[in-house]
Formats: C-alpha cells, sequence, structure tokens
C-alpha cells in the first residue's frame, strides 16, 4: 500500500468497484458458510468471517452515511470528515491514530463513497483489541482544533488537484456524472466541488459527525484469525458501551425525475490522449433491482462489455479496428441507482462518431437477439470463479460482506448470490437489455484532444534550467 | 517424502515419482490456530526447481515465476519490447487463435498475466483446483508457443500506442520517466520501460520472438507455487510447463550504474494546476550490509507508515500535499533512494525545499530513539501482513527468491530488522544524504523555485 492511497476516495461509478467483484458468493466457498452475524444492543451491527491460514486480522467499520447525505452547500464534507477522524480524542492525541496502529504493527487507511464511510485496521491478532479499543473511542469521542482542521483542509485541496484538476479524463467523468443525474445527490463528486471544499469549516465536520457517527449507524467486521467468541466479547466490551443516537434517520435522497432527453457531454482538452467516448446509462442498483435483475445485468455486462472476449472489444477492436480499446461495466453496489457504462477510444484517424455508433450497434443486436449460450456459460462460469478467487483475501471479504451489508442486503442475499447468477436466463438477459439500453437515460461524453492554445504550453519541452 | 539436505541430485527413478524436498522451514510468527507456513524446495524430474507452501484449505493454486531479464533487455530502438511481448502472450498460441485462447481461458476461469520490470519479466498464475491441468496446459501453450499472429500484433501495437499517448499527458508518468531518463541517461535504467511512440512503431513479430526465445529459458528462471497441491504433483506440472524451455537465457550484460544529474532540478512544462515532482539520490544496493538499515531509515523519513518525518512536516503541519512518500528500491545494477509529492503550482517550492532541509537535518542528527524503536515495531510487527493469503504469499516469497536472500530470510528477517542500531542509522544517514543534492523533476508550471540550490561543483 502506498502513502498516495491513504484516506482515499473510493469512486463507485468505476468498473474496478462494481458488484461483480464483491457480491458473488458460491455454497461451496469456505467463506459463506464461516460467516456469522449478530447485533449489539445499542444496534451495532457486527459480522465475524473466521480465516485462520494466518495469525492476523483485519478491523473494519462501516459507516452508513457518504457524500450522498450531505447537506446542500457543503459538498466533500463526508469525505473530510473521514480525514478528520486521524486527529485527536480525549484519549489519543492529535495525529497519534496512525502512529499508534503502526507501532502496533499494523496499518491502516479509510475511505468513502456516495454511500459510505469505512475505516480499517490490519494487524496481527492480539493487538485487535487496540484498535477496536480506539475505533469505538473516535466513533463519538472525536475533537477538532481548528488549526487542524484549516491544515487538513488544504490537503483535500491538493487531494482534489491530483485526483481530478490534473486528469481531464477524471474532469470529464464528474461533468458526465453531473449530468447523467438530474435531482440525486450522486451528481456531486464524492470528494466535493472545489470553491464548496475550500469553506469546509470545522463547524460543518462536527455537525456531520455528530449526526451520523453513532454505533446504531455502523457496521463492524472482522475478518482473520479470531472466533465468533471472541469478537463477541470484544465488541461489547468496546462498542457495547457507546450510547445509540436516537435521531439516525432512513437514508432518504431526492430521486430522479423520469429521464427525457439523452445529454451530451464534451470535453477538449490539450492534456487529453487520444479521442474517447463513453456513455453512462441509468441502472436500477442492487438494492432497488427487481428479483433477478441485477444478476441479468451483471452478466448482460461481463459478455457486453468485460475483457477482450466481449462484444464491445471484439467488434470495435478486433474485427472493425475502429477503436483502440472498448468496454463496459455494470456497477450495482449502491443505495439509490446503479450505472451501466461503456468506453472507447478511437484508433488512429478514426473519428468518435464511427466508435459512437459501433456502440449502438452492438446494443442494437444484444437487445435484438440477446447472448448466446456459450457466452452465458462463461459468463456465469467468471462470476463463480470471482468468489472462489476471493476467499483466498480476508480484506476481499471483510468488504464483500461490510459493504453488501452497508447497502441493507441481507446475509442470506449476500450468500446466495451465486445461485441467483445460475438461475439467469438468456431471455432475461435480452429483456434487461431492451429495458436500460434507453438513451433518454443516457449522457454520452467525449474527450478531445486539441492543440494547447497560445502560450499554454503543454507540449513536453524542458522549461529553463533553474538550477 | 524424501527430506535431505544435500543439493546432490536426487536418483533418476525415485525423482520420476517424487518430487525431492531439498528444504523445510517453518515461518516462526506467533501462531493461534494458524498453522505455521512451510516452505518446501521441489524439484522436478527434469531439472526445474521451485517453492511450494501447501495450503490446503482454499481450492486454489498460485504460481509467480520471473525470467531474469526484463526491460533493461531491449534492444536500442526497440524499447518497450519486453512491455509489448507481456502484452501478446495470451494472444493465441499453438493451436489457438487470440480469441480461442481468451475464451478458453474464460471458460477455466483461469487467470494469466506478465509484466516487465528493469530486470525481470514477470508471470503471474492462478486456476482453481478442479481446472488446474486444463490450465496448466493452456498456460504452458502461451510459454512454450506463443503464436504472435499479425493481426494481435498490430492490435496490441495500437493499445500501446495510445497508452503512450495518455501517459505523455499524466504528469506522474512523465516526472518518473524524466526523472530516470535524466538520472540514468545513457544507460538502459534510463529508458522509457513502455518505449515511445517510434520505438513502439518499429517493435516487428520477429523482434516479439527473439526476446521471447533468448530470454524464456531454465537458467534465469525462478518459481514459486502457493496453494492446493502437494510437492510430487507439482514436480510434473513444472515439467509440463518449463522442462521445454532452452536451458539457458542469452542475456545482454547490464552494466552498473549510479544515479547522476545534468541538471538538479528539470521542470518538464506541463498545463496543469498541481506541480508534480520526483526527487532521488543514490542508494546502497540490497547486497550492501549498510540495505537494511537504508531500509529502516526509509521508513522513518518518507515510507509507509502516515506517521513520517516527511508525512508530518509536508502533510500534517503544512496541508502542502496528498501525498508524500519515500522508498529505498534496489534494482540488479543500482540502487535508489526516491520519492514523490504533488502541490499546487504556486508552493511545489516549498515542499521541496521542506523535503532537503528534512534530509540535511537527518543527516546531522539522525532520528530520536522513539522514532527509531517506532519504525522497528511497525516493521516487525506488519512482516505477518504479507502472509495472509496465497496469492501474497506467493509474491513475497518470489521477491526472496528473486533477491537470492534463502529459505532462511522469512525468519532471519525481523532479527535483521531489530538488529539495525542507532549507531547504523546515522552513520547510513550520512552516507546517503550528507552533501548530496536532490536529482529532482518537476511537471507542471511550478512558480517561485527561486530557493533551489545551485548544482555542486
Amino acid at each position: 500500500m502506498s502513502p498516495g492511497t491513504r484516506r482515499l476516495s473510493l469512486l463507485l461509478a468505476l468498473p474496478l468497484m462494481t458488484f461483480t467483484q464483491s457480491l458473488q458468493t458460491l455454497s461451496a466457498s469456505p467463506a459463506a458458510s464461516r460467516v456469522v452475524e449478530f447485533k449489539l444492543a445499542n444496534g451495532l451491527q457486527v459480522v465475524v468471517i473466521p480465516d485462520h491460514r494466518a495469525p492476523v486480522v483485519t478491523h473494519y467499520v462501516w459507516y452508513r452515511v457518504g457524500s450522498a447525505d450531505e447537506p446542500a452547500g457543503v459538498s466533500g464534507i463526508a469525505h473530510f470528515l473521514e480525514h478528520l477522524m486521524f486527529k485527536s480524542t480525549d484519549k489519543i492525541a492529535s495525529g497519534d491514530f496512525s502512529r499508534i496502529v503502526s507501532r502496533l504493527g499494523g496499518q491502516d487507511n479509510a475511505f468513502t463513497s456516495h454511500d459510505l464511510t469505512a475505516y480499517y485496521q490490519r494487524i496481527s491478532k492480539d493487538r485487535l483489541p487496540r484498535v477496536m479499543e480506539m475505533e469505538a473511542d473516535r466513533m463519538v469521542n472525536l475533537r477538532l482544533a481548528e488549526k487542524e482542521v484549516l491544515t487538513e483542509r488544504e490537503v483535500i485541496l491538493e487531494e482534489r488537484r491530483s485526483r481530478i484538476e490534473n486528469n481531464p479524463s477524471s474532469i470529464l467523468g464528474e461533468q458526465m456524472l453531473a449530468a447523467l443525474y438530474q435531482n440525486h445527490p450522486y451528481r456531486i463528486p464524492i470528494i466535493g466541488w472545489m470553491h464548496e471544499m475550500a469553506k469546509l469549516s470545522r463547524e460543518d465536520a462536527i455537525a456531520f459527525y455528530k449526526r451520523f457517527y453513532a454505533p446504531n449507524n455502523a457496521i463492524v467486521v472482522v475478518a482473520g484469525d479470531v472466533t465468533v467468541e471472541e469478537v463477541k466479547a470484544l465488541a461489547e466490551a468496546n462498542y457495547g458501551k457507546l450510547k445509540p443516537n436516537p435521531d439516525i434517520k432512513a437514508r432518504v435522497r431526492p430521486q430522479e425525475p423520469p429521464h427525457r432527453s439523452p445529454r451530451r457531454v464534451e470535453l477538449k482538452d490539450p492534456r487529453a490522449g487520444n479521442a474517447s467516448v463513453r456513455r453512462y446509462y441509468l441502472a436500477p442498483s442492487v438494492t432497488n433491482a427487481e428479483p433477478g435483475e441485477a444478476e441479468a445485468l451483471h452478466l448482460l455486462m461481463k459478455v457486453v462489455g468485460h475483457s477482450s472476449t466481449s462484444r464491445l472489444y471484439q467488434k470495435l477492436v478486433a474485427d472493425e479496428k475502429i477503436a483502440s480499446s472498448a468496454g463496459g461495466w455494470y456497477s450495482s453496489s449502491s443505495l439509490d441507482s446503479g450505472t451501466i457504462g461503456l468506453y472507447a477510444v478511437a484508433a488512429q484517424g478514426i473519428g468518435l462518431d464511427k466508435v459512437e455508433a459501433g456502440f449502438d450497434r452492438v446494443l442494437a443486436e444484444v437487445r435484438e437477439k440477446g447472448v448466446t449460450d456459450d457466452e452465458l456459460e462463461r459468463a456465469k462460469k467468471a462470476f463463480i470463479a470471482d468468489f472462489v478467487y476471493e476467499a483466498d483475501s480476508q480484506v476481499r471479504l471483510a468488504q464483500r460482506y461490510g459493504e453488501g451489508l452497508l447497502l441493507g442486503l441481507p446475509l442470506e442475499r449476500l450468500n446466495s448470490w451465486p445461485a441467483a447468477i445460475a438461475n439467469v436466463t438468456a431471455d432475461d438477459i435480452k429483456r434487461v437489455a431492451n429495458k436500460h439500453f434507453d438513451l433518454r437515460r443516457s449522457v454520452t461524453g467525449t474527450l478531445i484532444p486539441v492543440a494547447p492554445e497560445a502560450g499554454s504550453g503543454v507540449a513536453l519541452k524542458p522549461a529553463s534550467d533553474k538550477s | 517424502m524424501t527430506l535431505a539436505t544435500s543439493t546432490a541430485p536426487a536418483p533418476r527413478a525415485l525423482a520420476g515419482l517424487l518430487a525431492v524436498l531439498l528444504a523445510v522451514l517453518t515461518l516462526l510468527i506467533p501462531s493461534s490456530k494458524a498453522e505455521a507456513m512451510k516452505i518446501q524446495e521441489v524439484k522436478s524430474p527434469g531439472g526445474i526447481t521451485a517453492w511450494l507452501v501447501e495450503e490446503r484449505s482454499v481450492p486454489l493454486i498460485a504460481m509467480r515465476f520471473a525470467f531474469e531479464g526484463g526491460n533493461a533487455q531491449d534492444p536500442n530502438g526497440k524499447e518497450g519490447l519486453a512491455n509489448f511481448l507481456a502484452g501478446m502472450l495470451d494472444e493465441g498460441a499453438g493451436e489457438l487463435t487470440s480469441k480461442e485462447f481468451q475464451e478458453r481461458m474464460e471458460t477455466i476461469a483461469m487467470r494469466m498475466s506478465f509484466d516487465d520490470s528493469r530486470d525481470a519479466f514477470y508471470g503471474s498464475f492462478e486456476t482453481l483446483t478442479e481446472n488446474r491441468d486444463k490450465a496448466v496446459a493452456l498456460l504452458a501453450l502461451a510459454l512454450n508457443k506463443p503464436r504472435f499472429d499479425a493481426d494481435a500484433v498490430e492490435r496490441v501495437r495500437g493499445q500501446l500506442l495510445a497508452g503512450l499517448a495518455y501517459a505523455a499527458r499524466d504528469p506522474d508518468r512523465v516526472a518518473s520517466e524524466q526523472w530516470a531518463a535524466m538520472a540514468f541517461s545513457g544507460h538502459p535504467y534510463g529508458r522509457p520501460a513502455s518505449g515511445t511512440p517510434a520505438s513502439v512503431q518499429t517493435i516487428m513479430r520477429d523482434d516479439l520472438a527473439a526476446f521471447w526465445s533468448r530470454t524464456f529459458a531454465r537458467d534465469n528462471l525462478r518459481v514459486v507455487v502457493v496453494g492446493d497441491v502437494d510437492a510430487a504433483t507439482l514436480a510434473g506440472l513444472l515439467d509440463t510447463l518449463f522442462a521445454k524451455l532452452p536451458a539457458k537465457a542469452t542475456l545482454t550484460p547490464v552494466a552498473q550504474t549510479q544515479p547522476k544529474a545534468a541538471e538538479l532540478v528539470k521542470v518538464i512544462d506541463m498545463a496543469v494546476p498541481q506541480s508534480v515532482a520526483r526527487f532521488g539520490l543514490p542508494a546502497m544496493p540490497r547486497k550492501d550490509k549498510d540495505f537494511m538499515t537504508a531500509f529502516v531509515l526509509n521508513t522513518i523519513v518518507g515510507g509507509g507508515v502516515m506517521s513520517s518525518r516527511l508525512w508530518e512536516e509536508v502533510r500534517e503541519k503544512r496541508g502542502l500535499a496528498y501525498s508524500i512518500h519515500t522508498s529505498v528500491q534496489p534494482y540488479k545494477q543500482t540502487s535508489i533512494f526516491s520519492g514523490g509529492v504533488a502541490t499546487k503550482n504556486e508552493e511545489i517550492g516549498q515542499s521541496l525545499d521542506l523535503i532537503r532541509a528534512e534530509l540535511k537535518r537527518f543527516a546531522a542528527e539522525g532520528p530520536t530513539d522513539k522514532e527509531l524503536a517506532d519504525a522497528k515495531s511497525y516493521l516487525t510487527g506488519s512482516f505477518a501482513l504479507r502472509f495472509d493469503s496465497n496469492a501474497k504469499i506467493a509474491n513475497q516469497l518470489l521477491w526472496i527468491l528473486q533477491e537470492e536472500l534463502g529459505l532462511g530470510y522469512v525468519d532471519r528477517r525481523n532479527s535483521e530488522v531489530e538488529a539495525v542500531t542507532m549507531a547504523d542509522v546515522k552513520r547510513v544517514a550520512k552516507r546517503l544524504f550528507e552533501g548530496k543534492d536532490l536529482i529532482v523533476t518537476i511537471v507542471g508550471k511550478p512558480k517561485g523555485l527561486a530557493a533551489t540550490p545551485a548544482k555542486r561543483s
């Protein structure tokens, strides 16, 4: 883990974080049968995933709050608070949290998405009591000094520059989400808009903290060399004494109106590489999809866009040679809405209109004829195998169950995901393709390289020698 | 199973049935129910040696292997050749075209990927136990009979060129490449690992085949396997995969080198709001007696933990950067202490001045007792975290094999960290930093770099 990724924003719109990698299960797996869930009297949900191969544990706290729960005008406060959680409490001096964890031979970090904020430590099993004590402490006892808040605000502004401002592809993605969602806060970037981030205050952070951080708004996951009894005792001793917050409410966000017209976003930037095109469609999330729908969408997009055997790659890259890369994905792991995505980089000398027409041909074909038995079979096998591979990593298991439960999926649903995948038919796939490849519910974005304006000088020439 | 302490070749007949275990080692990390990790050295009938850790609780097998000879072996003018080859090995082999090969990989849920570094060409392979033999057969095809079909070569070339076009505008990539280009000017380590648009255009099928045939051999191969397989079975698999490769690789010697600066601060102009800087200095090679001390020192200065000196000074106290990190990177023919930081254009000069001042102070004063104790406590305590999955164990063991640290390293490593004294760190801090100027590349539109030092004469 490089320090550069510390306290990172987790951008759920990215294909890397789709549920294809975090939710399938297989009854034959050694992991599913071991997972145990219980609740403390104060409402804290606890999950234990024993794995005795190495004497280490992964301890996660997942809060049911993310950037989509922010009040208007303070975009980025969820992520900013995540940074500030590493400051002080009555028992921990400022900045000592991570210092203590590393002195104990552990590694820690945190991340924020639209729907969740998570903190974790990876550490030798005998140090679990100590990190649990520290995590319980900062759940309710955070203290923030004005100066450290202002300094940390500079850090998140630099983080935004690194992640977004320095990268035209990220800027386009941000613009596209802002256009895809017309009413839902998913249109606001997780890290926040620069002008609002620059004004975030200690008071904003504390108000957000007091409103959302409480045992009855959190899930603790412990994976690794522990027993359920050990975790039960530890959780009672550390988290059990915390008072619940009676004001925690159901998470109701503004929802999308019917979408009536396709949107387009064009970004011309001298820093773009080859011209590229992307498209996002609104889609159901795993929590609001009809039974079997999310599973069918995952399989559909595996066939359409995953890897070089996919329809998009085979048509646009291998056969027609109009793109140098192409693919697609389905992200279902959010509370209110999922996303389907397509992308392609144009081959040399090929216009983006041609590439986009290629998208439409591939989608039209799958809407009309569906997928082949062979494609469906391979896609299903891939999902089930992913699950077994995931059982090798206690971190990934902790993420699968933590994230799934946070979204409100019952344990049984998480464990029966492979069966649900296996039940999907070719007809189901054709049906969801016709239902969700609806241009009116989409945004198409293009990133086009242009010559630098006079004086902006993006060319890679060495500047004057400063030494 | 035979246990032996000698390295004498096993009798042929016996070896045909049983893998010979040359050594068995127990990982001495404190363990509850977790069983101690046993590393077996397996030698196949065909003469392939591998390290094996049997782990039967998950029905998976992970293999990692490396051929010595990475992109430093790219011929002049053909920069990016190793990288190109890494993209071609799942593009058809034997009777299977690219599409057929990849569909078969999916059908059996096999995972295979290749990667190049400066000094080695890496392979990563994972399979479910139930598909083991089919997956091994497919990997064997990729290694022994790659096709390099013309259409696949052109398609991958298109992807590589698009990647280069993107990377040319990525300030992180440009800063790293330009740092290497300057510090290792005239040496293979200074060349762009992924090539240039011009060099990638010149790479032909014959170039790929030539690199493959002189690099994929038995004498420069290191293999590690972790997972659901026993030694005898593995011996057979090793032969299927590797026994037919040529006995000896034909590698071009790479000279030893030291990073040096033509100019101390090189600025590459790019219209971005945040400047990205890479900085570095010569460090000591892996086999140097001071290497472990340098590794501990780096943890205190800027590596690994969210409480390093530079993290505190640049990020925590002043909010000048989101990311500030350093590392000691031993290559086969050089070693560097290097790091990176990104700060808005107006203040990048301040970040770099702070880093220089902190290294200077560290050379003069060394760490505090507490800093040293904390760093050792972190490094020894966190070592077990590198061994909590099959895939991670395999990665670690391959690295130990490549660095020739020996079977005992896993046991020895924490005591080597513990043995580092305050006097050692102070001495090595002077050796690394005293009187040395950082070699810096900055990509962006940095302002106010006036405070940067003049080059020493």
